[in-house]
């Protein structure tokens, strides 16, 4: 793939540009004050300043806000992942009755509608006494973040030679010694790939998240929405929280980046 | 569970879809099924057939609601025909 | 299911395994469906108090014009949505370098807009589309449109689907760049020494090998754009007026706004029968091109 399209490079040039500018705008709107955004049009910020940075950091309903979302989001991945590995093990390594049907049922679950589930989500957890809290959220997200543990698991699973599976049993070591000390070590980029996208599915949620919180638990993607609702219309403030909410992502990205492809693709490529 | 709102209808209704699995495994553990081509454009197991008799039926019924102002039943009656369809010849 | 050549054992033992996955979503999943279907053929004013209506809010809901219409601009745009990120993200993708540094910066800078929280994916675009304070509101004003999205539907819907390919082409182009990386070097010396055209080379060499990606880029983003709740939400809000409420939006109006049980539940089941096709299709066609690989 080295003779090159001279269109598709001005494509990919083009395109570069259309993704950046408007995270141009965001931080350049972050760093600016209110009164200076509503004056006056400006490419460049006269007058930087990080009030609105320090706002955020200062403000309980934003930095409770980031609290309440990395609590429900880290519950999440921690239960998807421990009940996806036993599951992604055995898709990966045997027949069993009905495997292909279970497999299906998984994605037809990722691949719901939030929408779909909010009535009984509300009343479910209404009635079992856990509204407004991280726990609801965490176990709804579970509709779509475990299915897409198994599946891309199960993608790099299948990747890893049975040979090892039988070497072990030859060297006589019990299943629960090959599974910990040998089978999860090899598939660590895996597990780091999962609980990445199992973090930012969740952490990028709205619908769920509003609807199973009140305001003891209210995330970070609520408190947004809120602000913009509000006739004030913080734009600099808003920004800036859209700055932090956007870093986490660029700075793992570097890491999993030789990954990334095969995740969102459920570990089908 | 008074939020789950049953209906007699709507659990039979359930009853029937678990109690047809259940059969399924059962015919499965004694008489494993092999990949077939009927009339279906794609080779498939009995409960492929299963899932796609299932889920024409139910858009058999939406059709039936959506473009016709008559009773519901016959959508069932056409539904059951192409159920036994796909389940025998598919 | 993933490398079937892959000599599986048979044992049903491995039960175990998936149980603690059935578990948690037979209750997150199954458990709300079966109620869905349960509200759905009832009028509900309260627990106590309902009445078996059958089908009625099927027939209701599938020919409430109010429905049919937000069916039809979903369908819109997913079909816009698809036709134009899917050519775009192969031509993208053929613009990519392979190695080096300049590779490395450029798949980060492409991944970026797929890692930004979707909420804020719908600020960015509000802040930068508005017509008093944003980059390109203002921009195009000063070139002489008349440019605002919030009043104006066919601009409303101009600026969803430019943040939709802002948001998700990347993902096209970044699953087609991994199908092109497989296209051996010797196949386009083949190719150059046949005199094969440009054209010819994409549509013999290349096309046949981005096949399996391509399929999944499909069927991934035509399920995605299906549910689009967040960015829209954020962005226009669903306005002006209804122009831009997709199926999500108008069943979340329906399910909190109004607390209709037994329509919205009518709504939910159609809704997710169509969802359960196009991932049956998804399911089948990843499965085959699995096999055949």
């Amino acid at each position: 793939m080295n003779r090159r399209y001279r269109l598709s490079r001005w494509v990919l040039a083009a395109y570069c540009v259309y993704l950046i500018l408007p995270l141009y705008w965001l931080l350049t709107l972050a760093l600016r004050s209110n009164a200076d955004i509503a004056g006056v049009f400006e490419l460049v910020p006269s007058n930087p300043t990080l009030a609105n940075f320090a706002e955020i950091l200062s403000n309980p309903v934003w930095y409770e806000g980031f609290l309440n979302s990395l609590s429900y989001v880290l519950l999440n991945t921690l239960i998807s992942v421990f009940v996806a590995l036993p599951a992604a093990y055995v898709f990966s390594r045997y027949r069993f009755l009905g495997d292909r049907q279970l497999f299906f049922w998984l994605l037809s679950n990722r691949m719901a509608p939030p929408a779909v589930f909010l009535l009984p989500f509300f009343q479910l957890y209404s009635s079992i006494g856990l509204f407004d809290t991280p726990l609801a959220v965490a176990l709804a997200h579970c509709l779509f973040t475990v299915p897409l543990s198994v599946w891309i698991l199960e993608g790099f699973m299948s990747g890893v030679p049975t040979e090892i599976d039988d070497m072990a049993r030859i060297d006589g070591h019990s299943f629960w010694f090959f599974f910990t000390r040998i089978f999860l070590p090899i598939n660590r980029s895996a597990i780091g790939v999962t609980v990445f996208f199992c973090f930012m599915f969740s952490w990028v949620e709205l619908l769920l998240a509003r609807t199973l919180t009140g305001s003891e638990a209210k995330p970070i993607v609520v408190v947004m929405t809120r602000t913009v609702s509000a006739s004030g219309m913080d734009w600099g403030v808003l920004a800036a929280a859209g700055i932090f909410t956007v870093l986490p992502g660029i700075l793992v990205v570097w890491f999993v980046r030789q990954h990334l492809v095969k995740g969102f693709a459920l570990g089908r490529v | 569970m008074t939020w789950m709102a049953w209906t007699l209808p709507t659990a039979i209704f359930f009853a029937a879809i678990a109690l047809a699995l259940l059969v399924l495994i059962a015919l499965e553990l004694k008489r494993p099924t092999l990949t077939s081509r009927g009339w279906l454009p794609m080779a498939t197991t009995r409960g492929d057939r299963f899932f796609i008799s299932l889920l024409g039926a139910a858009f058999i019924h939406l059709l039936w609601l959506g473009l016709t102002p008559w009773n519901a039943f016959y959508a069932s009656g056409l539904a059951s025909v192409w159920l036994v369809v796909i389940m025998a010849k598919g | 299911m993933a490398a079937m050549a892959q000599n599986k054992t048979k044992d049903n033992r491995a039960w175990l395994g998936v149980l603690p996955v059935m578990l948690i979503v037979a209750f997150s999943g199954v458990i709300p469906l079966m109620t869905v279907v349960n509200y759905s053929v009832q009028d509900i004013l309260d627990f106590n108090t309902r009445f078996f209506v059958g089908f009625e809010w099927y027939r209701e809901t599938l020919t409430d014009p109010r429905f049919i219409d937000a069916f039809l601009r979903q369908l819109g745009f997913s079909a816009a949505v698809l036709a134009i990120e899917i050519p775009l993200g192969i031509l993208i993708a053929r613009g990519m370098p392979t190695q080096g540094l300049r590779a490395s910066l450029l798949l980060v800078l492409l991944a970026t807009p797929l890692l930004i929280p979707w909420n804020v994916v719908g600020t960015i675009w509000q802040i930068y589309a508005r017509s008093d304070i944003g980059l390109l509101g203002v921009t195009l004003n000063q070139l002489g449109f008349s440019f605002n999205y919030t009043a104006e539907p066919l601009h409303a819907w101009l600026t969803l689907l430019a943040m939709d390919i802002w948001h998700w082409t990347s993902l096209v182009a970044l699953l087609a760049f991994a199908g092109l990386t497989s296209v051996p070097a010797a196949c386009y010396q083949a190719a150059e020494l046949d005199g094969a055209s440009k054209w010819q080379v994409f549509r013999h060499v290349e096309l046949p090998r981005l096949k399996g990606v391509l399929v999944i880029a499909v069927l991934l983003r035509l399920m995605d754009s299906f549910m689009i709740y967040t960015e829209p939400f954020v962005l226009t809000g669903g306005g002006p007026g209804n122009t831009t409420t997709f199926l999500s939006q108008y069943l979340a109006t329906m399910a909190v706004g109004q607390f209709d049980l037994g329509p919205a539940a009518a709504f939910s089941v159609i809704y997710f029968l169509f969802i359960l096709l196009f991932s049956w299709l998804f399911y089948t066609s990843v499965m085959r091109s699995e096999e055949d690989s």
